[in-house]
């Protein structure tokens, strides 16, 4: 990229908060980037358009942080890539991203931008700038205390789309999604998953009891098959050619955001062998599925914000095996405060007999509790605080043995610094 | 004694903030006390069994709320006069509001309720959410709002309780939800039988004592969700 003096200015005045910040020992993604944001409003846009092969956004309910790390990772393997993969999942964190990734001199290699932004970012970035790609993943009920309504969501989501330029790529299997397409000025593409895999990956109305619905929308990147262990073992096809690929990240859902990360990385030129070395590099996300080794003893930490993705994420304790599960609920303001939807998860069926000790914690231990009373199951512990629970349930497991850990994403965040203690 | 006949009103339409949780928690507690129950969801054009003893109905989005809306006002006389036979009947948001006589939109449409409680909802531009508790006779109920109608009550209905944190029926008057005999409406979510074992009782013992059968319910443990309860009351909304 072109140094433009105009954008020297920006980009020290970023790097330089970002410095103060660590010397202050905080670690703060959104503060560097309202900086910038504040005294140079032209500045993102400026940047962004400089990029040879434009912007890519990823968005929808489940799988945002994991599908743009697969997206960045594969476009990697062709394309120096900006992210914003330092958990920023808004504009300003782009802004950040953008600032830590160009030298003091203004430069930056990248020619490509992944950005991952929630629903309602979306549509202020794209006030902003008028991406090149847009990756739209699904639409399941998540924080209807923040949004009201799923149709609301998906409305949010039309709007992305129609300023999007060049393609906009759908999950076929969301009928939601689907019905975006029409009118819009991108082209659009799909990924899919093949028919006899639909009923692993319910929509929003099929997880509530409506017929599972098979797409007849011809997909770029369709997910074969899945094999869960250890590893996740995939076939998908892409662009016609079958690809066998083994994944990190833990999980079906995993394999569908494979499948999605391969359908917008061919409308940028990739070869289907180049998409299948990137998904084989591609390492689990901040907080999704990650490994922790504790006095021997191996914490998974498992994300869970929304029915759907608790679903798919109990699925892995199948293959994990734990010898202890910690299920941690928080309910400030970006976990949701409602704690409705831990009603529409079914606990029984993927924990009875399967979770080793089972115990709660987080702001709402006792009402995860509760839930799980109703789905009789034997809760060992209640203990709000974080920290102690998953100690206690690592003390309660013999060496090389597993201890799965569910969190809402405040509890997550706070976790992950936890473990990375214990780890020291 | 033969089991309680527990009715669900559109389990597929009307079930966007957990309330389904409602027929777990009533399933459970009758369970848990070695007695039966047999749940019958009804779905548009299925019948309502004559037999029903509770009969529970949750919230949906407003899309789905209208794509049902002309197959539950249809039931209107049924459904008034199983009310008036003490059908012990609880409805959470959207069924809450059609149990009224009718939903003024804000854009002025006018859609017919059944008339079973005498409340009339009105939309508006905002929602009222957050978390919500009110004292009511039958212990504390705690739960969840998230809505746009405002109700208001009329002189046949008495409301549930007074709000004690949240915005209630309408943000106005501090009254949440209405009861008229074993009617109940109300706008918390959570499921709010989950945190209100009282309550969840009081329904099972009206419809054991309308059939004839007055039952002593043995006692449960119900110190968690009681604990639970107390967390969220001291929660921020």
């Amino acid at each position: 990229m072109d140094i433009r003096p105009a954008d020297l200015l920006p980009i020290w005045l970023g790097k330089l908060t970002l410095l103060a910040l660590r010397l202050s020992g905080r670690r703060g993604t959104a503060l560097p980037g309202l900086v910038v944001e504040k005294l140079f409003p032209r500045f993102l846009p400026r940047r962004l358009a400089a990029l040879r092969h434009g912007v890519v956004v990823v968005t929808g309910t489940n799988g945002k942080t994991t599908t743009t790390k697969m997206v960045a990772t594969v476009l990697g393997q062709r394309y120096p890539v900006l992210t914003n993969d330092t958990g920023g999942n808004f504009v300003r964190g782009v802004l950040t991203s953008l600032v830590m990734q160009s030298s003091w001199l203004g430069r930056s290699s990248a020619e490509v931008a992944v950005l991952e932004l929630d629903e309602a970012h979306a549509v202020r970035f794209c006030e902003v700038y008028q991406p090149e790609r847009l990756l739209l993943l699904n639409v399941l009920r998540d924080q209807l205390d923040r949004f009201g309504e799923i149709d609301t969501t998906a409305q949010i989501l039309g709007k992305v789309a129609a300023r999007t330029t060049e393609h906009v790529v759908l999950n076929r299997d969301d009928p939601r999604l689907v019905a975006l397409a029409p009118g819009l000025p991108a082209e659009v593409g799909y990924f899919g998953v093949a028919p006899e895999l639909r009923a692993m990956f319910p929509t929003d109305d099929e997880l509530y009891g409506g017929p599972v619905r098979i797409a007849d929308q011809p997909a770029s990147a369709v997910l074969e098959s899945v094999e869960l262990g250890l590893t996740t073992q995939v076939e998908l096809t892409v662009a016609g050619e079958r690809l066998a690929v083994e994944l990190r990240a833990e999980g079906a859902h995993n394999a569908q955001n494979a499948a999605a990360a391969a359908a917008i990385a061919l409308t940028l030129g990739l070869d289907p062998q180049t998409i299948a070395a990137g998904l084989l590099a591609v390492e689990p996300a901040f907080g999704r599925g990650q490994s922790f080794s504790v006095a021997g003893r191996r914490v998974v930490l498992q994300l869970v914000k929304n029915p759907a993705g608790f679903r798919q994420s109990l699925r892995t304790v199948e293959s994990l095996r734990p010898a202890a599960t910690v299920i941690a609920i928080n309910d400030d303001y970006a976990d949701g405060r409602d704690m409705s939807w831990l009603w529409d998860v079914e606990f029984a069926s993927f924990l009875q007999g399967k979770s080793g000790h089972l115990l709660t914690s987080g702001s709402r231990a006792a009402d995860m509790a509760v839930r799980l009373r109703y789905d009789e199951l034997a809760v060992d512990g209640v203990n709000p605080e974080l920290a102690g629970a998953v100690d206690e349930a690592v003390s309660l497991v013999k060496p090389d043995e597993t201890v799965v850990v569910f969190a809402t994403y405040t509890a997550m965040w706070h976790l992950h610094q936890v473990l990375e203690e214990r780890v020291g | 004694m033969t089991g309680l006949t527990l009715v669900h009103l559109y389990p597929r339409e009307m079930n966007i903030y957990g309330d389904t949780g409602n027929m777990l928690v009533l399933r459970k507690r009758l369970a848990w006390r070695g007695l039966d129950a047999t749940v019958v969801p009804v779905s548009v054009g299925d019948p309502l069994p004559a037999d029903a003893d509770i009969l529970l109905g949750g919230g949906g989005q407003d899309a789905t709320q209208g794509d049902i809306g002309a197959d539950f006002v249809s039931r209107a006389a049924t459904l008034r006069a199983m009310a008036d036979d003490g059908v012990v009947m609880l409805g959470i948001c959207g069924t809450y509001q059609l149990f009224g006589h009718e939903f003024l939109t804000k854009d002025g449409r006018r859609i017919a309720g059944t008339g079973v409680l005498d409340v009339t909802t009105t939309g508006s531009d905002t929602r009222l959410i957050g978390n919500n508790h009110v004292e009511s006779p039958w212990g504390r109920l705690v739960g969840f709002e998230n809505h746009s109608g405002l109700t208001r009550l009329g002189s046949g209905v008495q409301p549930l309780g007074r709000t004690l944190s949240g915005r209630g029926n309408n943000g106005e008057d501090a009254t949440e939800g209405a009861v008229r005999a074993n009617v109940f409406g109300t706008y918390l979510h959570g499921p709010v039988l989950a945190k209100s074992p009282g309550f969840a009782d009081e329904l099972l013992r009206r419809a054991f004592a309308r059939r004839g059968d007055p039952v002593e319910l043995a006692p449960l443990d119900d110190s968690l969700a009681l604990a639970a309860a107390e967390v969220a009351v001291g929660r921020p909304r």
